[in-house]
């Protein structure tokens, strides 16, 4: 299991690197630079800036320079946010959106897992056809849609939550952004529960179970959960994947400060240095967080664990 | 008073009826036999006497359990009596535990389910249950998963948790058709000594199984009983036709005639094939496992050449790579003098057509979007392009023709077949190009004693007709015996025994052979009692054991056999690899 680890962190390393070259590349692809305004700055200045931060320096010259800083956890100071680097903006702001996603994953876990039970037992019954239909509803409306109407009807017409971030304070702020980020993984996660609870509740050592003695709810807490729940832990990659896009959107619709907001903002001023530091950082993040999947998934299942 | 009064009990899905009007009861701490075919609705009755029919069954008549109706009974009263008062063995235990918890808890969780111990006395009650149906180690085997466990080892593992709670019926369905022939015996051996006064349902296909095991026995045909009686009885004279026909399709070890030799030219020569696999990801690094160590085998024109041995033994693996589809470590391979590159993709087209290849699964190795005559003409299109739709069509008509099919079935798809049927496809279409060399790999293992020997009796014509050579692996010697000039027993990877048959049978060289021939059961009552059981289970073949691989199991072993390998030598006209084999005499009587 070490040496699995190990390796698979070592396999890391040239995905990571694919992914800062693609960065850089389409960072700088993109038309104008981080300080075209729409004052003309005088040629003199406009050559010294360009010079402090290395803009006048090929390409190669300063995605070798990028990189070397990267490796030592130097992501370089951002253009746009002066006297910051942009390791200190993902460290400010982290923290906040790592709230509000690990908050979500939970409850699109609690429910989702639970929603798919209940669906799975009482398959094709108006339980099951109501938790289908709405986790079908949850998964094709996308977030940016969701998240207003929810700010619409529970904050604008009821008044039961905030509606922003600024000037509100507590855990009821949090409420509607976490929601809002939860609801389609809470969709995806009760259609492959209820599928795979079906799939292993048809199994052979369940008609064992059965034969024992044991009652459906014996059988799904003692025999049939365990294997039930090992592709609802594979789709935590691609969901936690899921969460951070959809809280660079869901934090601009709340005006959140997290990270999200400096991803976007970043992308909007051509701030290069934090865009892809940001764009690292994430993708630095879902690695090791696959990698804990592929992990937990030895510890569940004994087959895996001992080959 | 019966234990279990089963009256006239009716099983269907719908329109179509599996089960109609049977009637039997079961003793109690008798052990009753229940033969039939497949599809015959054994496993379906067994289902419903424990209430596990799916849903979409219905069921009508009665099956009253020492006074309770049990079709009628609510899921609360099946689930006090179930494990408690009946308990079931399945068939493929690997499939019936639970991979994802140890065995010991699977089986603890009985006894919590019922209330019948808790805590450490159910985990002691556990372990003494595991080594009563004789795991070693049986404190250890408490925390092992189904996975660390041989085929064996699981089934006894499955059958302590069908006596943990001592219920007064077990039922057993085909408790050991998952198992290799050795271990089969010893399974059903540990069925009768370790059930005290627990009545046996024993289910199964097998009437050598019946024979030696069930004092009375049912049959039944197409969900209805045919015949009942002492199992003495019933085989010394049969009342129904049904069981007359089961008896004589039941292949036998002790009646008929072998095939005599036949001297042909060579056609395949297989020399000193060894075939490895790389096991990946173990803790210790990639292992080697050796599956085919230096078999040298000559296949003559004409000749049907048996492959037997158990699981492991590397049968299948050998003619995997003589064909070409898995490579081969180290041999020669040669058609008609000629030696063929290793890899099927660099063969010429003429000689990939010589050697065809049948399946065990007739039904999984066809293409389920094609319809037989497609199939059939499939390999015409590579092999002989040239011909027109119409002599394509010909030649599948004649093809369908010569296995027994009539012209209609051109157009059936693969689920429409029986098993028997979808076997006739894949041996048409294996033979349309006209081969000169069959492998056929365990193709009669899944079917039903009658359709088996049609097939058996359709290879054995086309051969005569077309002096085809037939290469038959399997792991039954019975099924061998009638069909097979010459067979080659292998153990492990390696070559124990290369014999003609009327030798092998009658006075095997190698322990191993004479251990294979003792494990088959024989359909008669009066014989079947009596036979040595070795002991033991076939070692990994990741770690084979030192010297004579066999040297665990086998009763003759010395010093020696631990510590050297044996070569292959001739002996009396017999290859074998025993260190003793000139010295003892296993004579079949």
């Amino acid at each position: 299991m070490l040496r699995y680890t190990l390796l698979r962190l070592l396999g890391a390393i040239p995905t990571l690197l694919l992914v800062i070259v693609l960065a850089f590349l389409l960072v700088h692809a993109a038309p104008g630079g981080p300080f075209d305004d729409e004052r003309v700055l005088p040629p003199e200045i406009a050559a010294n800036i360009a010079a402090y931060y290395h803009l006048d320096e090929t390409l190669p010259q300063q995605f070798w320079r990028y990189l070397s800083g990267v490796v030592r956890g130097d992501f370089g100071p951002s253009y746009r946010y002066r006297d910051h680097t942009v390791s200190q903006l993902i460290g400010s702001a982290f923290p906040l959106s790592l709230k509000i996603g690990a908050l979500s994953m939970l409850l699109a876990v609690i429910v989702g897992v639970g929603a798919g039970i209940v669906a799975a037992l009482r398959q094709n019954t108006v339980a099951d056809r109501v938790v289908m239909t709405v986790a079908m509803t949850g998964i094709s409306i996308p977030i940016f849609v969701v998240a207003p109407v929810l700010v619409l009807l529970f904050a604008v017409k009821l008044h039961w939550l905030p509606a922003g971030w600024s000037g509100n304070a507590g855990y009821a702020r949090l409420l509607l952004p976490v929601v809002s980020l939860a609801l389609p993984q809470i969709a995806y996660i009760a259609r492959l529960t209820r599928a795979s609870l079906i799939d292993v509740l048809g199994s052979d050592f369940v008609r064992t179970a059965k034969a024992q003695g044991l009652g459906i709810v014996a059988i799904v807490r003692f025999h049939a959960l365990k294997p039930a729940l090992l592709p609802v832990l594979s789709f935590m990659g691609p969901a936690i994947a899921a969460v951070l896009t959809g809280s660079v959107v869901v934090e601009e619709v709340f005006g959140i400060p997290g990270l999200g907001q400096f991803f976007v903002r970043g992308a909007l001023n051509r701030d290069y240095t934090l865009v892809l530091g940001i764009v690292i950082f994430y993708a630095a993040l879902i690695i090791v967080l696959n990698l804990i999947v592929d992990v937990l998934y030895g510890v569940i299942d004994p087959r895996i664990r001992h080959r | 008073m019966s234990l279990l009064e089963v009256a006239d009990l009716g099983i269907r899905y719908g329109a179509s009826e599996v089960v109609a009007g049977l009637s039997f009861s079961v003793e109690p701490g008798e052990s009753l036999g229940l033969v039939g075919e497949s599809g015959s609705g054994k496993t379906q009755t067994a289902l419903a006497i424990l209430g596990l029919l799916p849903a979409a069954a219905t069921t009508s008549g009665s099956i009253r359990f020492d006074g309770i109706e049990l079709l009628t009974a609510d899921e609360e009263e099946m689930n006090a009596l179930r494990a408690e008062r009946i308990a079931i063995v399945f068939q493929d235990p690997l499939q019936a535990l639970n991979p994802y918890l140890r065995i010991g808890q699977q089986i603890r969780r009985i006894l919590l389910q019922h209330g019948l111990a808790s805590g450490r006395e159910a985990d002691d009650r556990v372990i003494e249950m595991l080594e009563r149906v004789g795991l070693p180690d049986p404190k250890r085997q408490f925390g092992a998963y189904p996975h660390q466990l041989s085929g064996g080892m699981r089934q006894r593992a499955m059958i302590a948790s069908a006596l943990i709670a001592e219920p007064d019926l077990l039922i057993a369905d085909e408790p050991t058709t998952a198992l290799d022939v050795t271990v089969q015996a010893q399974i059903l051996e540990l069925l009768a000594s370790i059930r005290d006064d627990t009545a046996l349902l024993l289910i199964t296909h097998d009437l050598g199984i019946i024979a030696g095991h069930c004092e009375r026995m049912l049959v039944i045909e197409q969900g209805g009983l045919v015949e009942e009686g002492l199992t003495r009885q019933v085989f010394a004279a049969p009342q129904s036709r049904h069981m007359a026909r089961l008896l004589e399709a039941a292949p036998r070890l002790d009646r008929d005639g072998v095939r005599e030799t036949v001297v042909g030219k060579t056609v395949l020569d297989v020399r000193a094939a060894a075939v490895s696999f790389r096991e990946h990801g173990s803790h210790r690094g990639d292992r080697r496992l050796r599956a085919v160590r230096d078999v040298t085998l000559q296949v003559r024109s004409g000749e049907t050449v048996a492959v037997v041995g158990e699981s492991g033994s590397g049968k299948s693996s050998l003619f995997r790579a003589v064909l070409g589809l898995i490579p081969l470590q180290s041999g020669i391979v040669s058609f008609l003098g000629e030696r063929l590159p290793d890899d099927v993709r660099s063969r010429a087209l003429s000689v990939k057509r010589e050697l065809q290849l049948v399946f065990q699964d007739p039904v999984s190795s066809l293409n389920p979007q094609m319809i037989a005559g497609k199939i059939i003409g499939e390999p015409l299109l590579v092999h002989a392009p040239e011909l027109g739709a119409d002599e394509r069509r010909r030649r599948v008509l004649h093809m369908l023709e010569k296995v027994g099919l009539p012209d209609a079935f051109v157009t059936r798809f693969p689920h429409e077949l029986s098993g028997g049927q979808a076997q006739r496809v894949a041996i048409a279409r294996a033979l349309i190009m006209k081969p000169s060399v069959l492998i056929c790999d365990e193709a009669v293992a899944a079917l039903d004693g009658a359709v088996r020997n049609q097939i058996l009796a359709l290879l054995e014509g086309v051969q005569d007709e077309t002096g085809l050579s037939i290469v038959f692996i399997s792991h039954d010697l019975a099924v061998v015996r009638g069909i097979s000039h010459r067979v080659l027993v292998m153990y492990l990877g390696r070559l124990v025994e290369l014999a003609d048959s009327a030798r092998l049978f009658t006075r095997p060289r190698h322990p191993y052979t004479r251990a294979l021939i003792d494990a088959v059961p024989v359909p008669d009552p009066a014989a079947a009692r009596g036979k040595q059981i070795i002991a033991g289970e076939v070692p990994s073949i990741l770690a084979p054991p030192s010297g004579c691989a066999f040297h665990p199991r086998c009763a003759y072993a010395q010093d020696r056999c631990i510590a050297e390998r044996p070569n292959e030598r001739i002996v009396d006209g017999v290859t074998v690899a025993c260190h003793r084999a000139d010295e003892i005499d296993l004579t079949v009587c």
